[in-house]
């Protein structure tokens, strides 16, 4: 499928952008947000706009379908679609645009579609709006529309409500929707990101398929270089409001030439790029603005604190952490008053070691248990069976009261560190509460400690007295983690800790990550759904699907040597960054990764496992 | 199916809550003391009060009592008026008809002119109008109902003499009481239509209905408006059972001769039967409404349908 670059239709955009600028009011100034933005898509084209959150990448986007707040917003230059200047548009005959000739689908598709109209009325209204259709004609319309992006069983969707339907489906119909009356231009605003990395392969093939059934011009907004190299035949890199980069994808990855697209193709986690590494890796990042200088050695080097200088744990080791068969069910009530009548089995006889000092990674995809197996380990959700040892005790044997140690040894991060630090304190009593709670420090040596701890993630001391709306995402994952070192903690359970931020800020608290285990010999459990960060960070990989483990080993075996399909198809599904891979993947049915419902009283499946080297086993 | 097992569910809910609401009212009659020596008159001797404690049956057993008047109840009988010596349930159903006509007027009135302007405010969030609608309702609910039934009164009874201060049977009579009594659920409508409206607008799903090149028109009325509603029809909900229950001041201020005024009157004349009609009334409006209001969401919100 792979495409010759469209050089005649890039001579005759479809669209060409000169010198866009938009400002924001703020307290009656105007802020600049885009400042001077110039390209131009052609026929067939895909255009990927680049760049971190804040760039100004959606700005523009929704600057090009005028959908800024107006008032608020101050939009110049010109956005040209076949000759037609939309930023001198009077307010209806743009209207009678969007949807029409130009079409925007979003990032959330969960939050994007009205939730109490059906998605075939959604639909069907943008063809009885722009095409005058009646209702039976839009309504046969869009059963078709169904069919073009594969929306199985096109007749009962039609009635359903979005809230029926799952991420994946949901995004297939803004699809639909934004594609029913054929237009020129469709503008993607990080379409796939909140999606699994399975059902993001499966919407970006159909997104290049319609592009071609339909000789559409695509603009691609994200900031994942991996979807970039997928789909995008050129490729402009935005910064600070402004374009600093723009070429063809190939050549971009292959020589780049700012500072900034190098730090930010530095940051891409590259799946593949630890083969035969065998402990984990710090990114080597390019140096740039926040970004840490090139550390060459680290490509082969990495943490080295174990006696034997293998940066392996102790293979003979105790265990720190042991699960044993875990189970933790949740009863899905329904009826008069609430009587259960099934159960979810969100985790189903989950058994893993952790010794001290190890990373052992919980791969999946959303709803397959992996964070309901981190929280049961701490006795934030209750577990149905199974055991829990840690440091030799039955965690969940134990009362409440006796649980002291539980919750001084192992800490958690959380995936948002925006909700994960309360917005009245300041962060460095953030930091000292659980150091005073447990006792581990007094009020007199606390604020030490907190300078310490702060100096240790990277942050200044003197930050201590600020605010946590004062920090980055980046800076306060990094407070979270101060916070839970405080307590010298044995294990952390990070639960999705980097998913949230951008892909430098990602590499960068991995790196910390892996800093702190060095030099501290700390056990990580980290749950995650992101392949590429998986590779670096862990020593041993689970897979879990539909609540169950299926396939666990050393990092290498499982990236290296996959066994069960899902594995594969986990990696198989994980875009990679390099424009001349393109194409190579294959796309998957639709699987619900998430475990089946359960009749109360359902006997349990008995699974069996082979071993395919020591320390690797498959389910089978 | 499952939208028809939730609304019995409903039901079944009412039903207990009924149950709850009778063992209250029935108990409250003994949290005063002695009931006997409560209704009779204070110079009545111990003969008579031992007289009417048989009379009332208020000598049986507790249980025994409560199941005569749970029995009663559910039959319709309330039991007897002491000040009038008419079933209490009759004098109730005299006085339902006024407050009725009082409460639909008010509620219909306010619901219109709040729905109106609290879209219009949302529509022209901060500007002009908003500010000027904001600032009606603002007023409409800081003012108390007595001070303004008592300033229409004067306005329009004592100095224009345009409309009578009190009675019933005209519509003119009819203007003030429910102007007075609408005031506070106008304004509290106009907020929150205004705010739901707004919030609603917000939505991703209003972005990508503009980018679909929707009219701004047919996005409140089409896209937001069946999702602002949701709060707004419960909170209706509650305001009109909360005024057919009775409205004891505005019934009292415009002389309304209504299910409000005889609560204070039985209240003050210590008719006890017919207190307890009123409230177990009162709370049966209540429930009922709210399962409408359930019922109401069924078909707005598709989410409840499950």
């Amino acid at each position: 499928m792979t495409r010759a670059p469209q050089t005649a239709a890039v001579n005759e955009p479809v669209v060409r952008v000169e010198d866009l600028s938009v400002a924001f009011s703020a307290r009656g100034a105007w802020r600049s947000v885009v400042a001077g933005v110039s390209f131009a898509i052609g026929r067939r084209e895909t255009l990927a706009l680049v760049g971190e959150s804040g760039s100004g990448k959606s700005v523009t986007a929704l600057a090009m379908m005028r959908l800024l707040p107006r008032g608020a917003t101050r939009t110049t230059g010109r956005v040209l679609l076949h000759g037609r200047d939309l930023v001198a548009l009077p307010e209806a005959g743009m209207r009678a645009m969007r949807g029409n000739a130009l079409a925007m689908i979003f990032q959330e598709p969960m939050t994007s579609l009205n939730p109490s109209l059906t998605v075939g009325d959604q639909i069907s209204e943008v063809l009885r709006q722009h095409r005058r259709m009646r209702f039976a004609q839009a309504k046969a319309e869009t059963l078709h529309l169904f069919d073009k992006v594969r929306i199985p069983a096109a007749d009962r969707r039609f009635g359903e409500y979005p809230h029926q339907l799952s991420g994946g489906m949901r995004q297939r119909v803004m699809i639909a929707m934004a594609l029913a009356c054929r237009p020129k231009l469709l503008i993607a605003d990080e379409p796939t990101t909140a999606l699994d990395v399975t059902i993001q392969a499966e919407i970006l093939a159909l997104i290049r398929r319609l592009q071609e059934e339909e000789d559409l011009a695509v603009l691609f907004i994200t900031h994942d270089m991996g979807v970039v190299a997928e789909l995008a035949d050129r490729t402009a890199v935005m910064s600070a409001g402004a374009i600093v980069e723009s070429a063809e994808t190939a050549r971009l990855f292959a020589a780049p030439r700012e500072a900034h697209t190098r730090m930010l193709l530095s940051a891409v986690p590259r799946l593949g790029s630890m083969r035969g590494i065998r402990r984990p890796a710090r990114f080597p990042l390019a140096g740039a603005a926040g970004g840490e200088a090139v550390a060459e050695e680290d490509v082969n080097g990495g943490p080295a604190a174990t006696p034997d200088g293998t940066g392996l744990p102790d293979a003979g080791a105790p265990p720190l952490l042991k699960v044993r068969g875990l189970t933790v069910r949740f009863d899905s009530s329904s009826g008069f008053f609430g009587r259960s009548t099934a159960r979810v089995h969100a985790v189903e006889d989950v058994s893993f070691d952790i010794r001290p000092g190890e990373t052992l990674a919980l791969v999946g995809e959303s709803g397959c248990g992996k964070s309901s197996t981190g929280r049961a380990i701490l006795r934030l959700v209750r577990a149905h069976s199974g055991a829990v040892e840690f440091a030799g005790r039955d965690v969940l044997a134990l009362p409440k009261s006796d649980l002291g140690f539980l919750r001084r040894d192992v800490q958690m991060i959380f995936q948002d560190p925006f909700a994960s630090l309360d917005p009245r304190m300041r962060i460095g009593a953030a930091i000292a509460e659980p150091m005073l709670v447990h006792g581990v420090a007094s009020r007199r040596t606390v604020p030490e400690r907190v300078a310490e701890l702060l100096a240790e993630v990277g942050l200044e001391a003197a930050m201590a007295d600020r605010w946590p709306h004062e920090f980055s995402g980046g800076q306060r994952q990094r407070i979270c983690i101060a916070r839970a070192l405080g307590l010298a903690p044995k294990l952390i359970i990070a639960d999705e800790a980097v998913s949230a931020l951008d892909a430098s800020i990602k590499a960068q608290i991995v790196n910390l990550m892996l800093d702190l285990q060095r030099d501290l010999g700390l056990a990580f459990l980290f749950i995650s759904h992101d392949m590429a960060v998986v590779e670096r960070i862990s020593h041993r990989v689970a897979v879990m699907y539909r609540g169950e483990i299926v396939e666990i080993g050393p990092r290498a075996a499982i990236f290296e040597n996959p066994q069960h399909a899902y594995t594969r198809r986990l990696l198989a599904a994980v875009p990679v960054p390099d424009p001349a891979h393109r194409g190579l993947r294959r796309i998957f049915d639709d699987a619900d990764p998430q475990p089946p419902l359960r009749a109360m009283g359902d006997p349990p499946v008995r699974r069996r496992w082979r071993t395919v080297a020591p320390g690797h086993a498959v389910q089978v | 199916m499952k939208s028809l097992r939730f609304v019995a569910g409903r039901a079944v809910q009412g039903v207990i809550v009924m149950a709850g609401v009778s063992l209250i009212v029935f108990f409250a009659l003994f949290l005063t003391g002695d009931p006997a020596a409560v209704m009779m008159p204070p110079d009545a001797n111990r003969a008579e009060i031992e007289a009417f404690r048989h009379a009332m049956g208020y000598d049986d057993p507790i249980l025994v009592q409560y199941l005569r008047f749970v029995g009663g109840v559910a039959s319709g009988d309330f039991g007897r008026s002491l000040r009038f010596q008419r079933p209490a349930f009759d004098l109730l159903f005299e006085r339902l008809p006024a407050t009725a006509l009082l409460a639909v007027t008010a509620l219909l009135w306010s619901s219109l002119l709040g729905f109106v302007l609290g879209t219009l405010a949302a529509v022209r969030k901060n500007g002009a109008i908003d500010f000027a609608i904001r600032v009606i309702s603002l007023l409409g609910q800081a003012v108390p109902v007595f001070w303004l039934g008592l300033l229409l009164i004067i306005v329009f009874s004592l100095k224009l003499r345009w409309l009578p201060s009190g009675g019933i049977g005209t519509p003119a009579q009819l203007v003030m009481p429910s102007l007075a009594l609408g005031a506070y659920y106008f304004s509290a409508i106009t907020r929150l239509v205004r705010a739901s409206l707004i919030e609603v607008l917000g939505e991703n799903y209003i972005r990508t209905a503009r980018a679909k090149g929707t009219s701004e028109w047919r996005i409140v009325v089409h896209h937001a408006m069946r999702n602002a509603l949701i709060p707004v029809i419960t909170v209706q909900g509650m305001y009109f059972a909360s005024l057919l229950g009775g409205a004891l001041i505005t019934e009292i201020i415009f002389a309304w001769p209504g299910i409000g005024r005889l609560a204070v009157d039985s209240i003050q004349t210590k008719d006890f039967p017919v207190v307890q009609a009123v409230v177990l009334f009162a709370a049966f409006v209540f429930v009922v409404t709210n399962f409408l209001v359930d019922v109401a969401h069924v078909f707005l919100n598709p989410r409840v349908r499950l």
